[in-house]
């Protein structure tokens, strides 16, 4: 079964964003970007499929810049066998993504694709039901459980209040929730090996999509900050305060 | 232009979140239907019927569509938009399991958990966790637009709009559903609660989490959160993570005990109207978004507090 992981290059987990001052983006110079958290939740996914002898093959794909080729050395660490690069310079929207996974799954054709629920810096959770739309194949979003048998998925979902199980046939998009399980750290010998391992670069324009953007970004500003609070000195005190707020 | 609202429901009853997204689409326009999409869910429909301000009701019934499965859904709704201009659907789990999948078959780019609609085409939205705010303007002829319910007031009650059966689609041939454990409670909905109590790893254990923080929110009437180092533990079960990655709440009351305030737990609370925060660390990054801090141990805190609330009359 060939499997392949769709992984974003964006701001690291840990970094708090900045707003530019001119509200035209985010500052993302000197800032330290790694794998989107919910991309290395797939890839562990798909590498543990493989370990359970149950995938055969893990191909890597991203789409962006030349940076992302570490993103997909990651990947390659972490026990994916091959990657693929589509290179852009601009920051294709969802609906774009998707259409160029669409194109790279018409040359590839897997069995299925795990990637990551939403990306940390867009936080759009889309491109995975997107991707679903276009290639008309059944979608198991929020994934907290895989089970991947011969012709279909058995997915446990995170839904609101509780656990959705359903059954899909493959081929089919899987997208992993928080808790699907947790990544490993790449070791410094397979860090060594996946420099060995084959990553295609392809331009994503070759690919005949278009990727032209929907939405234009008019500004991005920052949210507005809470006023200060008061620090109380009792529960007794604070009970008062929570009278006179009007909240009990 | 008129505009279609997706109705968040469990086929029993309606959520306040589809009120909620209903405030937004009349910003859009003034012809608002709803759909309910579901099984055996005529009741839910009658509900929708009398939100204030709803032109009609559509009532699609399938068992597919009651299991909520996102093929299905999409199914009903693409050729429904040949007569609406837009879709809005509450950012549920639900919602955001099928509204892509809508935009998609629509080819038009879906504008996701809009906080504020500026103009027809233009909507804010929460990027980078809530640390940023986008603004963006969309240049599709049609709309797919998810909804931060708790950004929007919800509308009234006093419409009698009619309801009407529209066609169920062919389901989701290629998704078996197979079952859904939900957890049962008796408090109220963590999304829509007024009063939210929440626990962090303070707690150090599920049993504690449960001593401490069950008590004061049957109190309260709240429902109960956690940080997601608290779920990540195993102290509190993953519905209950308040956060990024987790729910977005906005009560009119936020108690956070034992939470330190990560970026990832305060981009899902911060719109509270009143923050308190229990925490013996006096620099813990939550006093900075805290209306009301108390530095103390949650261990005698929590129980002054409960103290404190009875002799208030709670």
């Amino acid at each position: 079964m060939k499997v392949l992981v769709p992984v974003k290059r964006v701001i690291d987990y840990n970094v708090k964003a900045r707003v530019k001052s001119d509200q035209s983006g985010v500052d993302l110079a000197n800032v330290k970007m790694s794998m989107n958290p919910f991309c290395e939740i797939a890839v562990e996914e798909a590498v543990r499929q493989k370990e359970k002898g149950v995938a055969t093959e893990v191909v890597a794909v991203s789409i962006g810049p030349a940076q992302a080729q570490e993103t997909l050395r990651t990947a390659l660490a972490m026990g994916a066998d091959r990657a693929i690069l589509i290179q852009t310079d601009q920051d294709p929207e969802p609906l774009a993504v998707a259409k160029l996974l669409a194109a790279i799954i018409g040359e590839e054709s897997p069995d299925v694709v795990i990637m990551g629920k939403q990306a940390i810096d867009g936080d759009n959770n889309a491109t995975g039901q997107m991707l679903a739309a276009l290639l008309d194949w059944p979608q198991a979003t929020f994934a907290n459980s895989v089970e991947l048998n011969a012709g279909d998925a058995k997915v446990g979902r995170e839904v609101d209040g509780g656990i959705q199980t359903i059954d899909v046939t493959l081929p089919a998009i899987i997208t992993a929730d928080l808790r699907l399980n947790e990544p490993r750290y790449a070791s410094l010998p397979n860090i060594m090996k996946a420099k060995k391992k084959p990553l295609d670069v392809k331009e994503a324009a070759s690919l005949g999509v278009d990727t032209a953007p929907r939405l234009k970004v008019v500004k991005v500003t920052e949210p507005p900050k809470r006023g200060g609070g008061i620090k109380v000195e009792t529960a007794a005190d604070l009970v008062s305060n929570l009278k006179t707020a009007g909240v009990l | 232009m008129a505009v279609l609202v997706i109705a968040d429901h469990d086929n029993a009853s309606l959520k306040d979140s589809t009120h909620k997204t209903v405030t937004a689409a009349l910003a859009l326009s003034s012809d608002v239907d709803i759909l309910v999409a579901g099984s055996g869910a005529k009741a839910v429909a009658e509900a929708a019927g009398k939100i204030a301000g709803v032109r009609k009701v559509l009532l699609a019934e399938s068992d597919a569509l009651g299991q909520g499965l996102a093929e299905a859904v999409t199914a009903v709704v693409v050729p429904l938009m040949a007569g609406y201009d837009a879709v809005l659907t509450p950012a549920t789990s639900q919602g955001k399991n099928f509204s892509p999948r809508i935009a998609a078959k629509l080819d038009v780019a879906q504008i996701s958990e809009i906080v504020e609609v500026v103009d027809g085409s233009t909507f804010v939205r929460p990027i980078y966790a809530g640390n940023a705010l986008e603004t963006v303007q969309s240049s599709d002829a049609k709309k797919v637009i998810t909804v931060r319910a708790t950004a929007f007031k919800a509308a009234g009650e006093g419409g009698s709009a009619p309801v009407e059966s529209t066609g169920a689609g062919d389901g989701a041939p290629k998704t078996k559903f197979i079952d859904q454990q939900l957890v049962k409670s008796a408090r109220p909905e963590l999304a829509g609660a007024k009063i939210v109590v929440s626990g962090g790893r303070a707690m150090g254990s599920a049993e504690e989490f449960q001593r401490v923080i069950d008590p004061l929110a049957d109190k309260l009437g709240a429902a109960i959160g956690a940080s997601r180092a608290a779920v990540d533990a195993g102290y509190a079960p993953n519905d209950y993570q308040v956060g990024q990655t987790g729910k977005v709440v906005a009560p009119e009351l936020y108690v956070a005990i034992g939470i330190s305030g990560a970026i990832q737990h305060l981009a899902g609370m911060k719109d509270s109207k009143i923050i308190v925060a229990i925490n013996k660390d006096a620099d813990a990054p939550i006093f900075q978004v805290a209306d009301f801090g108390l530095v103390s141990d949650y261990k005698t805190a929590v129980p002054e507090l409960m103290d404190a609330l009875t002799a208030a009359g709670k």
